[in-house]
Order: structure tokens, then sequence, then C-alpha cells
């Protein structure tokens, strides 16, 4: 059995402490906006919050999350969520949208912690989630606005 | 948006007569004068008087439903098709949201395929009037509700935003939408002048997209969550073609969650509660394969095999002239031979596929690309009619054309494992298969491997004197349904098109082609034949711009007096670039005409300091008809030649002894956000029909960025990916 906040809730999760936390969330509790992409952290589209740090939950593993604060797409409600989801409406960033979840959780957490980010600072918060719908110089223009949006 | 998981409708079984019809004319009455009873979509909205028509439904509570019978894997298809409707319909763009169709190709046909699927760029093409006329209809069963109610004449009655008025009355779509109904839709319809549009042409917002930033559940089919659902995954051959000799799955069938381990003819596959069980065990599976026809060459031996060819002549392809002794007689003769790779389509949302069978009835559940193909393998395995299973389209995460399958195997597999399970006398569940990214990689359905020789003449004022041309590649269509549509003459025209059918004026030009056989499964990549063509037609045109001392813009101007789209789109791209090398950038430019599109690319390039290639800019000049929606035009042409982009840089997929070398996104490595360009796009204004967008943004790029990097280097990049030469 083990224990942790996700989204505010406590939950106890009785499962193999090896499961990634990625199918923990998808199969076990049906939160299926984290997105498997890869299974080997390359992709980013599993990005989940744990202690406000964006991680990848496909490599983040049950037995390792015991009394750990999680936050997944569905409930991700910070100001800098808010205004990265304004803006990736306004600017029509996604495409299929299957990445987006990752994007908008990095994207979130980048902001949270630069809230005016360099190109720079976007593109090492952001390599790591790849959109192959190209949506990338989208997602660039977003943040920027999402930033202002905050700063308004 | 849940509609999909609890719906099941009618699903008439279709006729050979629907297979064989295909042009819109023979459908269009199929639209004016049908209304049919589906319920499924109304249910779903809590209502049971709702106006029903084969491509929208106005419900009660106001909400405008567009059936979509395009699959919208990121293109933005289901929009366009809601942005027609809500055009004739004068709905409001608040109101209007998108499902997908029910599989009935009498109904949901792609009318210039003959059958229901999406591909070659074509939702737009083939729906424009449809859709239009689908809108037309309904605002015409509103109004004359209204007439009716109002005792009002239909010619005294508005529409604007979703708002009927007449005669000092008004009310919402929805609070028609019950009288509508009643009414008998008209023989015929008129549509708008296009001054009098208010959607097409305004970048009408996606329909989707707030919940693509939501998480929201169950949009894509591998989020399918059916009650007691079991995971699938297939451990298949590691050699294309190779067969099972034995398996041992006591271990993996001792490990917990597993519930059951079938020998299929894919392959092996575990059934477990959950995905990751189902993963661990097939990992634990002993198994033995037996070569069977299994494809053992390597990359490197099919390429020697493939360069042979190249010396001998292959089918020829619209020759015209007399290339040889054009270039017998030349001045100068650039010769050049290209490498092309297989690639894998690599959409991040990985295959998957949810079923449901009991053994009369069955429903699926995925991004199925061409529906009515899936639906009659479906039907083939399972021993049913068509009529008794529904195959529920659910939103794809990407596909570059990787769901959209010949042989529907997906569909078969999935199918087969439904019959399995219950012919093994177990109770019906429903089953999702999944492919993990290594089964993506390593699973075939790739872009073929290609290989050109190109000899050019140009004569003594520097004009292209003789053109002839060598492609080999394995042909993808050959042996497919489709094959009599693509395949003539020993030539399959995919694996031409963009060279034989040139827009340009190259009046004595010689095209042939080898298809040799190889034993990986071959597909369609976004844009097909134009992945290498435009390669090599427009790295070719800059070469002998280079070699006659010619403006690349202007050489290319000189052969497109008769293609004044193309050219159009090249002058707009040029005008918008401004002057070449700001910021020590070095620049490439090129052109091409696909799925009756015209796109021009420049690209600004630098070098990095270790010798990589980075994109700074690219400006696009694109004419695809009317303009429906610019914004995901601009989208598209962004996304299409990153895509692009993606694989001439990094992407590649080789073979060693028949097997796949690659896994995963480490060593299949996709453009990432610190590759990409700043793009624009600018749009040709037209008043053509549309056409397509979600490919003609690809071909172009390639060669944009190596003509660049020429003109930074001197090299000229003619195998592929750009990482076997240090530039990426």
């Amino acid at each position: 059995m083990t224990e942790f906040t996700l989204n505010g809730q406590t939950q106890r999760v009785e499962a193999d402490p090896d499961m990634p936390l990625l199918w923990v969330l998808r199969d076990e509790l049906k939160l299926t906006g984290t997105k498997f992409g890869c299974g080997v952290a390359a992709c980013g589209a599993c990005t989940v919050h744990i202690d406000g740090v964006p991680t990848r939950s496909c490599q983040t593993f049950l037995g390792d999350i015991e009394g750990a604060e999680i936050t997944t797409i569905e409930s991700i409600d910070t100001p800098e969520a808010r205004a990265i989801r304004e803006a990736w409406v306004e600017l029509q960033v996604p495409q299929c949208g299957y990445c987006q979840s990752g994007q908008i959780m990095s994207a979130s957490a980048l902001l949270a912690e630069t809230p005016k980010p360099s190109d720079e600072d976007i593109d090492f918060a952001m390599e790591g989630n790849i959109c192959r719908c190209a949506s990338y110089a989208r997602i660039r223009r977003a943040i920027h606005r999402a930033a202002e949006i905050m700063e308004a | 948006m849940l509609h999909y998981l609890d719906t099941k409708l009618p699903q008439p079984t279709p006729t050979r007569r629907a297979f064989l019809k295909l042009s819109a004319g023979a459908v269009g009455g199929l639209l004016i004068g049908s209304v049919i009873p589906m319920r499924g979509v109304a249910q779903s909205a809590g209502a049971g008087d709702t106006l029903v028509t084969p491509f929208v439904h106005i419900t009660p509570d106001n909400r405008v439903i567009v059936l979509s019978k395009h699959l919208d894997k990121g293109q933005g298809a289901a929009t366009g098709l809601a942005t027609l409707v809500a055009e004739e319909l004068d709905a409001s763009a608040e109101q209007v949201e998108a499902v997908f169709a029910p599989s009935n190709p009498e109904v949901y046909q792609n009318l210039l395929f003959g059958v229901q699927g999406t591909g070659g760029s074509t939702a737009m093409a083939n729906s424009f009037d449809q859709y239009r006329q689908a809108g037309a209809t309904a605002r015409a069963m509103i109004v004359n509700a209204a007439a009716d109610a109002w005792g009002v004449a239909a010619g005294d009655i508005s529409v604007a935003n979703g708002v009927v008025s007449g005669g000092g009355n008004t009310a919402t779509l929805g609070e028609l939408a019950v009288q509508a109904a009643l009414q008998e839709p008209p023989a015929e319809v008129s549509l708008k002048a296009p001054d009098d549009w208010v959607y097409i042409g305004k970048s009408f917002p996606r329909v989707e997209l707030a919940q693509k930033t939501r998480g929201s559940v169950g949009m894509f089919g591998i989020d399918a969550q059916p009650e007691d659902c079991l995971i699938a995954v297939t451990a298949r051959p590691p050699r294309f073609g190779a067969t099972l000799a034995s398996v041992d799955a006591s271990e993996a069938l001792s490990m917990p969650g597993v519930v059951q381990v079938l020998e299929i003819p894919q392959g092996v596959t575990v059934l477990a509660n959950n995905t990751w069980a189902a993963m661990q065990a097939r990992e634990a599976l002993v198994l033995d394969w037996a070569e069977g026809s299994g494809e053992t060459r390597g990359t490197d031996e099919l390429m020697e095999e493939f360069r042979a060819l190249l010396d001998a002549p292959g089918n020829p392809s619209a020759p015209r002239g007399d290339a040889a002794a054009r270039l017998a007689e030349a001045a100068q003769v650039v010769e050049a031979e290209y490498f092309f790779p297989f690639l894998a389509h690599a959409p991040m949302e990985p295959l998957d596929m949810t079923v449901l069978y009991d053994g009369e009835t069955a429903s699926f559940w995925g991004g199925s690309q061409i529906q009515t193909l899936d639906h009659g393998a479906a039907a083939a395995v399972l021993g049913l009619e068509m009529g008794q299973i529904a195959i529920n389209t659910t939103w794809g995460g990407g596909s570059f054309g990787r769901r959209a399958t010949f042989d529907s195997h997906l569909a078969v597999e999935t199918a087969t494992i439904a019959k399995a399970w219950l012919d093994g006398g177990n109770g019906a569940r429903p089953i999702k298969l999944i492919y993990s990214r290594e089964d993506d990689i390593r699973g075939g359905y790739y872009r073929p491997m290609a290989l050109h020789r190109v000899r050019a003449g140009l004569d003594a004022e520097g004009n292209i004197a003789g053109w002839e041309h060598r492609i080999v590649s394995q042909s993808i269509f050959a042996g497919t349904p489709f094959e009599s549509f693509v395949f003539t003459e020993g030539v399959d025209h995919s694996t031409v098109e963009g060279t034989s059918d040139t827009p340009y004026a190259i009046p004595d030009m010689h095209v042939d082609v080898h298809h040799p056989q190889v034993g990986v499964p071959p597909l369609w990549w976004r844009s097909v034949g134009h992945t290498h063509t435009a390669y090599v037609m427009e790295t070719m045109m800059d070469e002998l711009a280079v070699a006659a001392g010619r403006d690349p813009v202007e050489f290319r101007l000189a052969y497109l007096e008769g293609e004044p789209r193309l050219a159009g789109a090249l002058r707009l791209a040029a005008e918008r670039a401004g002057p070449a090398g700001p910021d020590g950038t070095s620049r490439g430019v090129a052109v091409h005409k696909s799925f009756n599109s015209y796109a021009a690319e420049i690209a600004d390039v630098r070098l990095r300091d270790d010798g990589s290639v980075k994109v700074e800019k690219v400006t696009c000049g694109i004419d695809c008809g009317v303009p429906i929606n610019p914004d995901n035009i601009a989208a598209q042409i962004e996304g299409g030649l990153g895509y692009g982009l993606s694989a001439v840089l990094r992407e590649e997929i080789t073979l060693t002894e028949g097997e796949v070398d690659q896994f995963n996104y480490p060593d299949y490595p996709p453009l990432r956000i610190t590759d990409m360009p700043e793009v624009e796009v600018h749009i040709v204004p037209s008043t053509e029909a549309p056409t397509g967008i979600g490919e003609p943004g690809t071909p172009p790029i390639g060669p944009a960025v190596a003509n660049a990097v020429f003109a930074a280097t001197g090299e000229r990049v003619r195998t592929l990916p750009f990482s076997r030469h240090g530039l990426a």
C-alpha cells in the first residue's frame, strides 16, 4: 500500500511498487489525461508535478512516491496553468493534442519558476517534450503570451 | 466528450455499389432528401427531440453537433467540417461541436475514395460542397419550421449567429429543432456567395482545443476505459514475415495481473488487468521464432541491390522528348545519386484499438483512419456482417499516415484477439490492444527506402537540356485494394509523383522506376512519394541554377510560366522573405506542388559551432484554393515542415539482417523545440476549390534546407538524414 496526495486528495494504492506512476494514474485510478508516449522518459507526454517539480511519470515508480504531492493535468489550477491554458487556446497551439498535457505541465512549472522566461529558458524547460505535430513555434509564443497574461 | 464510449449507432450494411461510386455528383443526393433516424448523439445530449440529419444534429439545448466523417488526428478536419456547416446554417461559433460519424460508407464515404477514409489531404477538397449543403439543408428546415410556427413567409425569416428572426419573433436554432425535425428536407438548397461568408476564410476556432488543454476523459483511443477492460500487448516477430516456432508462457502466466496468453497469427498476445502487467509479462515470454518468409537483408545489402538496379532501365513514367539526345549534346551535365532511408511515422499516441465482442456483435474504439477497410476486415475476422459491428472513431493522437493501412492490421489483430478470447470459453470482456513505442518504431509500415539517380543537362545558355531520372523504391500500392488507382504499367505513381508530372516545363525528360520486392511493409508517410521526389527535384534545380549562374528563384520561375499558381506561391514567399543573409544566415529555396496545392519555402539557416544545422526561419507561400481556415493552414504548414525537417535532420530506420536497429525516441530522435524555426506563412488569395493542406508543407522543407546548407558549406547532402554527415 502506497499513500500519497493526488490532486489535493489523499490516495492509497495497492499495486506492484515497481509499477510506473503513469500506469497507476491511467489504469488503476482512471486518470487518462497523463499520456503514454515512450515509456523511457524521452518524450515528456507523461509529465506530472511531484512536489511542484515537472517529472516523467513513466520512470517514477509507485514505491518511490510515498508521501509525495502529485498534480496531474486534470486538476492543475495554478495561476500559471490558467494563463498557459488561456494562451494555448488563444494561439490555437494543439494539433493532435496528445502531447499537450505534458507540454502544459512543463510550461506551467517553467512559469512558476521563471515568470518572464527568455527563449533560452523555454528551450531548456521544454526540450524534453516532443510534439510530432511540431506545434513548437506556437508553444514558444504561447509561453511568452502566458507570461504577459500573468503580468497583467 | 464521452459520446463514443456509450454510443452504438445503427450500421447499414454497405453494398458493393457504395464502393464503386467515386464521383461527388453520384452521392450528393444521399444528403439532400435523406434524414436517417439516429439517436446516438441525441441520447447522450440528454434530449430525445433533435433535428437529425446525416451530417448535423441540432439539439433542443441549442447545440449544433457536426458529424465528422473524417478522422481528426491533428490536421483540423473536424473543425473544417464544422466551419462549413456553421457557415451555411448561420450557427454561432460557440454552439458548434464535432463528433465522429459512425462507419457507414453509403453516407460517409470520402467522395474521392469511394470508401470512408481520411488521407491524401482530401478532407476539405471532397467535403466542401457536401458539408455546406448539409448546413444549408438544416437551415432551410429551421427556417420552414419558424415560418410555420410564426405564420411568417419563409422569405421573411433570417438567421444570423444562431438566432432566427422574422415577423417580430426570435428563437434559437435549438428552440426550433423539434419543429424543424418534422419538416421535409428541401429538394435543393442554394449556397452562399463567397462575399457573404462569415466563417470561411476567418479562422474558425478549433472545436476541441479547450478539452485538449485539460486532459479530458475519453478523447483518444488509448483513453478508452470500458468497465472490466483487459489490456493486450503482442510479442511480434523480430523480423518481418517470421513466424512463431514455440513459446513458453509459464513464467508470464504466473505474474500478478496476467489473465491469459494467446497464440495468434500475428505473434503471442498477453492479456492482463493493467498495461504494466501486460508489458512485464510479455518480457517474460520465452519465444523462439522460425525464419519463415522473413526479410533477412540489412540496409547495406538492400542499398547495394537497389544501386545495382540504378544501372538497368526501369519502367518508364510519362517520358517525353528525347532526354538522352539532349544530354549527349549538353554543354554541362550534372549527375547525382540520392539515398532516402526507411522512416517511421512515430505519432505521439502509439497505435491502439479497443474492442468489445460478444459473439454476435462487436464495437471497436480507436483512431480508425479508413473506417470502411477496418470495418470490413474486422467483420471478416469475426465472421459477422458489417451491420453487426460498430466502429467508433476517436480523436487520433497524430497519424501522419500510420493509422491508415491497406491491410487494417490493427483492426485485424484486435478482432483476432477478441475472437480467440471468446472462443477460449471466456465471457465477453472489452479488450484494449496497445502498442509500446518500441512496437511502433520496430513495427514496419515505413516510408519505403528510395534511391534516385539524376542526370540533367544545361545548354550553353544555361537552359535545362535533358533530364534522366531513375528511382528504385518498393511499391506502396502494389497488391493493395487501391492498386488500380495508382499502379499502372509497372509504375507506382506514388513513387514517381513530383518527378514525371513536375510542374516545371522540362520538354526532354525520362523518368523510370524499379520496384524491388522487400519484406518490410511499406506505407504512405505524410506526403508519400513527395517526401523524396521533392528533395531530388528541388536540390537538382538548385544545382542547375548554380551551374548556370542563375538566381534560384528566377531560374525556377523561368520553368513555371505555365504554372501560375506555383509561380505565385514562390513570388509571394520570395517577396516576403526579403533579402537573403540576415544575421549571417544562408538561404535555400524550394517549391513543390502536391495534393493539388502549391507550396514555396525559403529557409534561412545557420550552422552552430558544432557544425549542426539550425534553421532559423522559414518563409512559406501557399496556394491551397479558398483558404477555409487561414490559421489552420498556417498551423499545418508549420507542422508539416516541422515533420519534414525532423526526418531530414535525424530520422532513419535501418535494418541489420532483417531486424530493425532502432527502438524508441532516443535512437529515432524527433524534432524538438530547440530545432524548430520561426515560420511565416503567407497565403495566396484564391477563389479556386479548396485543396490539400495537411501534407503540402512537408515536401519543400528538406530541399530548402539542403540548398541553404550548400550555400553555407558548398556541400550537397544527398544521403539522408543530415545526422550521417555531422550536420545534425
